[in-house]
């Protein structure tokens, strides 16, 4: 199937690409830097210097600055400080972080408008983390988070429908709509999902990566948690573990400046994340520029794969929103610092100049591709709001394991109740 | 006003506070309760039917000064462990095991049984604080069984991802006191996993721990915290009576998909001794045993607290003629609701007993449930006889533990009701 890109795309040249990872770099380097400038006025620019120029195919590739990363015992001049990307590798990225950020926009309002109850935490500002990590990545490898878990659903291969109707609680969600907005799951890609105690993901990383060094495969294991729950227990435990027994884990903070309503200033004793695994290597990126973490991660990737142990991983990033939909986000930040992280470091926006800069898009055909996933995404809501719920008998299914006819068993009713399970000796 | 007669004036003020000791026992001060100790000790050694007595000894001393409690030194527990009904052909014919042992047994079993199996805690490479776990890893290797940092809660989540990613995972916590700090691991993410989830995941874990009095354990190794567990839907609570029953759940625990927390009653590690088949067989989930038959009055406990009620039920028998039917749950949860009522059916009388504090017990389970399911049936109040609702006491253990007499007075009350 045509990407969204694709089917908006000027020529028939531009077919739609394989994924990311599979693709193979062609074309000829050039360099180009995506910081400086202001997004909206080198929008402008690029339209007025190429107005009607035929678009560049999509195989070609360009060179692009990486931010600095910053290292902790760990050397540095591994890290590379260039990288190569191609058109197809930036639209699928644009596509994935538009197709987000244009979920969570549905989700808030959703919840505004009643349909998604309980809880609701969304990831705009922090798109470029989830996109990513996938570029880096496999679905061999674990993936487990915590309660801001809506966008790597979508990342680990689910559609908009599953993860709108999950958190509405219908049948056709993710988890059918039992385990709604901080529980979202994907076994066949590996992905853990969502945990609703803070720092709870530790643990549970430490063992999948556990697994994967012991059944001797090459995997590793992403446990990502917050800027808040690094200063928990059981971060500190599980890292203990992981370093003791050199695991193939990243123990990755995405550091979003709030942890709830603090700052990492008022909470953390050292906001140098990175450090924070005191004898474990660490690793410090920029986590608004989706190239960025694609490196940063894939490096730390392969330390872990070669069995060095874990990197504790600080993705910088920034949250647009309240720390959930009750909170509006501003009783402890200024609307100047948000509106300012948007107008110059939002993740999209740096894809989009890629983009444009590079000739591959026109901010004409750009907001063909935007119309089309806002399509995409509206589809999923009227979906969401229309699938049925779960019927009542699920409340007590996948309690326990069911019984070997199938049935569902809770204590005090089936086991007890109905037949035995099992046969006594 | 001195703390005892405080207590004491609270206790008569309010008649109905559940859980303390009766205000007879403090009305009189300290002298008199250790008086009080010394007939009931009389009583019960002139009187109890031959239990296994372990001789008082010292507690002996680790390097690191802490009381080392494997070897309980003063603790009586009157053995009887109901009739024999596990073994068959194919097990393999029987041996005589303690109940560590046992559990050393199901474990050796599970290792080879299931090469994904693995066994991990604090110090069981070198054995465990109890020797469930001797030899295993230089049988198995280092990187199937071996040591865990000191930390709880890091070694339940651990397990837990280990287990959803597929592997067996059977995790020790030293002490049952000690999984505290991974209470917030086994109710939040182990035992809703599957159920947030919609079934993708499952944290099919066996947590292993200690638990209960042992003579000298004082407030933080001598807890039986079974009724949190019960109390959290998506876990699975069973604790043994017997190196028999000890290998056969323990298997069926290891090998059943949900999580189950394994609770091993420490007082009977090395006191219980039984003839214990030494193939490979599960005793089932979910299922209690009927250890005693009889028609006046059930008695349901678990763990080593079946042995108190078996001794209890002897002397009521030999002192007053009663017939005394006595269940073992085993699993207590889900626990056999079928069995208790069927018995209480018959029998027309009930009496729960636990080492855990009587508020919030699973006594209080159990008696809801017979009130409902066979109200018409009982010709008495259910009695509970349970640890006081104290913090686990070290110097007044005795007081605290629901021994054979107050079973007895219980048996003895409920059927002259």
């Amino acid at each position: 199937m045509l990407s969204a890109f694709a089917r908006h795309a000027a020529t028939g040249a531009r077919q739609a690409a394989a994924t990311p990872r599979a693709m193979s770099v062609a074309g000829t380097p050039g360099l180009m830097s995506v910081t400086g400038m202001r997004f909206k006025s080198r929008m402008a620019a690029a339209e007025e210097a190429k107005p009607d120029t035929p678009l560049r195919p999509l195989e070609e590739t360009e060179t692009y600055d990486l931010p600095a990363f910053k290292t902790h015992r760990m050397d540095l001049g591994g890290l590379p400080t260039s990288t190569t990307a191609s058109g197809a590798q930036l639209q699928e990225y644009f596509e994935s972080m538009y197709r987000m950020r244009r979920m969570e926009t549905k989700a808030d309002e959703l919840y505004m408008t009643g349909h998604v109850r309980g809880f609701c935490h969304l990831y705009n500002g922090q798109e470029a983390v989830a996109v990513g990590v996938e570029a880096a990545v496999s679905y061999e490898d674990y993936l487990i988070t915590a309660y801001r878990n809506h966008c790597q659903q979508l990342a680990r291969g689910d559609t908009v429908e599953a993860v709108l109707s999950e958190l509405t609680g219908r049948v056709t969600g993710c988890s059918g709509g039992k385990g709604g907005s901080m529980h979202l799951y994907k076994p066949e890609n590996r992905y853990f999902g969502g945990n609703g105690i803070v720092g709870a993901q530790g643990p549970l990383g430490t063992g999948l990566a556990f697994a994967a060094k012991y059944q001797g495969t090459k995997n590793v294991a992403i446990s990502m948690f917050g800027d808040g729950a690094a200063n928990q227990g059981q971060i500190f435990e599980a890292l203990n573990m992981a370093q003791l027994w050199r695991l193939p884990i990243m123990f990755m903070c995405e550091n979003n400046r709030y942890g709830m309503g603090t700052s990492t200033a008022r909470a953390a004793a050292s906001g140098d994340f990175y450090t924070r695994g005191d004898y474990a290597a660490g690793l410090y990126i920029d986590g608004m520029n989706v190239l960025a973490v694609r490196e940063g991660i894939a490096y730390a990737a392969e330390r872990c794969r070669s069995g060095e142990g874990p990197v504790y991983v600080e993705v910088d990033t920034y949250r647009y929103k309240g720390h959930s939909i009750s909170d509006q986000g501003t009783g402890y930040r200024t609307t100047d610092e948000v509106q300012s992280m948007k107008a110059s470091r939002d993740p999209i926006d740096q894809v989009k100049t890629m983009l444009v800069d590079g000739g591959w898009a026109t901010l004409q055909s750009l907001k063909g591709v935007e119309r089309s996933l806002r399509k995409e995404v509206d589809a999923a809501v009227k979906f969401a709001t229309e699938a049925p719920q779960p019927p009542p008998e699920h409340l007590w299914k996948d309690v326990l394991s069911p019984s070997a006819s199938g049935e569902s068993v809770v204590r005090g009713t089936l086991v007890t109740k109905g037949g035995k399970v099992g046969t006594p000796l | 006003m001195t703390l005892v007669s405080a207590v004491c004036a609270a206790a008569s003020r309010a008649v109905c506070l559940r859980g303390l000791p009766p205000p007879w026992l403090l009305a009189t001060g300290s002298a008199s309760v250790a008086a009080w100790g010394r007939r009931r000790a009389a009583q019960q050694a002139v009187t109890a039917p031959s239990p296994v007595s372990v001789p008082e000894q010292p507690a002996s001393k680790t390097p690191g000064g802490v009381a080392d409690v494997s070897t309980p030194s003063s603790v009586t527990i009157p053995l009887s462990t109901g009739p024999l009904t596990v073994g068959s052909a194919d097990t393999g014919g029987t041996r005589s095991m303690n109940l560590f042992t046992a559990v050393n047994d199901a474990l050796r079993i599970a290792l080879e049984a299931d090469e994904s199996t693995v066994v991990f805690g604090e110090d069981v490479a070198f054995g465990g604080v109890f020797r469930c776990t001797q030899d295993l890893r230089d049988e198995f290797g280092p990187d199937r069984v071996f040591n865990t940092p000191l930390c709880e809660q890091g070694i339940a989540g651990f397990a837990i991802g280990l287990a959803a990613s597929g592997v067996t995972a059977v995790a020790e916590i030293q002490f049952a006191d000690y999984s505290l700090p991974a209470y917030d691991q086994l109710a939040n993410e182990a035992a809703k996993f599957r159920f947030r989830s919609g079934g993708a995941y499952a944290a099919g874990l066996t947590l292993r721990m200690p638990c209960g009095a042992v003579g000298h354990g004082g407030l933080y190794h001598s807890q039986s915290p079974e009724a949190l567990y019960c109390a959290t839907p998506g876990l699975k609570v069973v604790m043994p009576r017997d190196p028999v029953r000890a290998k056969g759940l323990l298997l069926a625990s290891i090998r059943d998909a949900n999580p189950v927390i394994f609770m091993e009653p420490k007082a009977l590690y090395r006191a219980s001794v039984t003839m214990t088949p030494v193939g490979d067989y599960e005793i089932p989930l979910g299922v209690a045993e009927v250890v005693r038959h009889g028609t006046d009055v059930t008695l349901v406990g678990w763990g080593a607290q079946v042995h108190v009620l078996c001794a209890a039920a002897e002397r009521a028998t030999a002192e007053d003629g009663i017939s005394v039917e006595v269940l073992d749950l085993q699993t207590l949860c889900p626990w056999d609701i079928d069995a208790v009522v069927a018995s209480v059916k018959r029998t027309g009388r009930l009496v729960v007993s636990h080492e855990a504090p009587l508020s919030g017990g699973l006594g209080g389970e159990v008696a809801a449930t017979v009130a409902a399911d066979a109200f018409l049936s009982l010709e008495a109040p259910v009695k509970r006889v349970c640890g006081w609702d104290t913090p686990f006491p070290l110097a007044h253990e005795k007081y605290y533990l629901p021994n054979v007499e107050r079973c007895l007075e219980a048996i003895k009350e409920t059927v002259a009701f």
